[in-house]
């Protein structure tokens, strides 16, 4: 293919583009806000304490942003209390179902009661818990962790409706793709044919060359859905609606336990051959090498799961803390500087969507590949 | 990774499962399959159709070349025919420069022969009437002399004279 190596190519050179700009504006950055921090520091120790206030606040913000939430907040105004956006429906499971709307926590200010039972919401981890009528929820000494009991939440979270919307979307577009090639004679229209290139390029580089022309048929399906289910799910994540699903470390869990059990389930006999008994290598080496080999069977999809998770955490936590400090020097230089920031970041983490959308597709390519590879290697030490 | 661990949550692990494998199997089968199949067919299809451009232009070339060959059998021949039609011209010219020469030579040898005949003739003719005018002439001469006796035995003598001189 004429365009096939063109996108890697692109990436590289935006990489390598994006590096000087990015180090340039960071040591300028750095130095003015020192300066502006510590002048700004020594007016508010003068004055009043509000900006430990307010960063305690993003903090707060902060934390809870990252995590998942059981109502759709947009925004919020602290001083009225008010909060912008829509409830989602709680399912729990304790001894009977319960639904109910999360408008019942009232954003965790409230306990709800289903059929007898009472819920509160721990602001620490966001998390449901079986209460007395008042909410108390009691802590571990050592741990710091709620004693209460945890029900079993299959709530629609907040990350459950981005997923379900990234299901939905993902659908259409590539029904409505696939629909156009018959109505217009073997040529894509509408608004799927953008994805067509991204489409031939998993085809074309990630598959093919990882998986070999034989085998690779049967991945396709997965390999296409993983790649645009991450990469919607981390452009979701650099929208204003405040959605942090591949950040969120079940959902990157759950796509790299698939990655492992399609990998050892499609795995030849050459393949655990590798794992076990390793050819060509001094029978000794074999028995020590076999536990490694085995280790690295769990190693490789949970350095997909940590991967996607980190870098689209630390994404979002840097992003936001640079959002945050234009709260914090409330200064123009500050504030300013800081929007440039966020700016040049976010452009960089656009990147980083597609990146890691890229390669987590691709290492889920590489040991596929690796599962179904032919048996070569003694063929190769007769010659 | 106490943290990590502690942030798992079953219920979105379930949605997360849940949704995700319903989604590969619908997109599976409405969307990556009539995808690929239709993005194969196309690709065959510009192979094939790049393929046969390629034949034409094969075809083409050969065509090219046979009609040039014909083009240039033809001019051969038209060489050919011109060439022999002017040594037949040539040919022609010589033969009957030749014919005419002989024919020529043969009236003139006719012409010698006729003049030659006539000529005999003529001579003949010429011969019989000079014999018979010096016969008169001489006759008319005989009586002259021989009207008397004299010039009878002087005649005789001279006669006899020139036949002794024979």
């Amino acid at each position: 293919m004429v365009i096939s190596h063109k996108p890697l190519r692109f990436i590289l050179a935006a990489l390598i583009a994006c590096l000087p700009l990015m180090s340039f504006s960071n040591t300028e950055k750095d130095s003015a806000h020192v300066q502006t921090e510590e002048a700004h520091g020594a007016v508010s120790e003068g004055h009043h304490t509000e900006p430990t206030d307010v960063k305690s606040k993003i903090k707060a913000f902060i934390g809870h942003h990252v995590l998942d939430s059981h109502d759709f907040t947009l925004t919020q105004d602290d001083e009225t209390g008010k909060y912008y956006g829509f409830p989602l429906p709680v399912i729990i499971w304790d001894n009977g179902l319960h639904i109910f709307s999360s408008s019942k926590f009232n954003h965790g200010h409230s306990v709800a009661e289903s059929n007898g039972n009472y819920y509160a919401i721990n602001h620490h981890d966001g998390k449901i818990y079986r209460t007395d009528a008042t909410g108390t929820i009691s802590e571990d000494e050592k741990t710091g962790h709620p004693t209460n009991v945890r029900p079993l939440d299959f709530s629609i979270t907040k990350t459950v409706l981005s997923i379900m919307v990234a299901a939905l979307l993902m659908f259409w577009l590539f029904t409505s793709l696939a629909k156009s090639y018959a109505k217009n004679g073997g040529i894509a229209s509408g608004v799927g044919r953008i994805f067509e290139p991204l489409v031939l390029f998993i085809r074309d580089d990630v598959a093919i060359p990882n998986i070999g022309e034989k085998h690779y048929k049967k991945y396709m399906s997965y390999l296409l859905t993983i790649f645009f289910f991450v990469l919607f799910l981390n452009i979701f994540g650099l929208t204003p609606l405040g959605i942090n699903a591949t950040g969120n470390f079940t959902v990157t869990f759950a796509l790299a336990i698939l990655t492992f059990l399609i990998t050892n389930f499609s795995a030849n006999k050459n393949y655990w051959g590798h794992i076990f008994w390793m050819p060509g290598v001094p029978k000794p080496m074999r028995i020590i090498l076999a536990p490694i080999e085995l280790l690295g069977v769990f190693i490789k999809p949970f350095s997909l799961m940590i991967r996607l998770y980190a870098n689209i955490f630390a994404g979002h936590i840097v992003l936001m803390s640079i959002i945050g400090l234009m709260f914090i020097f409330k200064s123009w230089i500050g504030s300013t500087l800081s929007f440039g920031l966020s700016f040049v970041l976010s452009i960089l983490e656009i990147l980083v969507a597609f990146l890691q959308a890229y390669i987590f597709t691709m290492l889920s390519a590489l040991y596929f590949g690796s599962a179904v590879e032919e048996h070569h290697h003694e063929e190769e030490g007769h010659h | 990774m106490d943290k990590l661990i502690n942030q798992f949550e079953f219920g979105l692990f379930f949605w997360q499962i849940l949704i995700f494998v319903g989604l590969i199997f619908l997109l599976k089968k409405f969307a990556w399959k009539p995808i690929l199949d239709a993005v194969n067919t196309r690709e065959q299809g510009i192979k094939d159709a790049l393929l046969s451009a390629e034949n034409a232009r094969k075809e083409m070339e050969n065509l090219q070349a046979d009609n040039q060959r014909i083009l240039n059998e033809a001019r051969a021949e038209r060489d050919a025919m011109l060439k022999e039609a002017r040594e037949m011209r040539e040919k022609m010219i010589a033969d009957s420069k030749n014919e005419a020469q002989a024919q020529g030579q043969k009236m003139i040898e006719q012409a010698k022969a006729a003049i030659e005949s006539e000529k005999n003739a003529a001579m003949a003719e010429l011969k019989s009437q000079v014999s018979t005018l010096s016969l008169s002439i001489a006759e008319k001469l005989l009586k002259e002399e021989l009207s008397n006796k004299e010039s009878q035995t002087k005649l005789v003598e001279k006669m006899l004279g020139d036949v002794k001189l024979n």
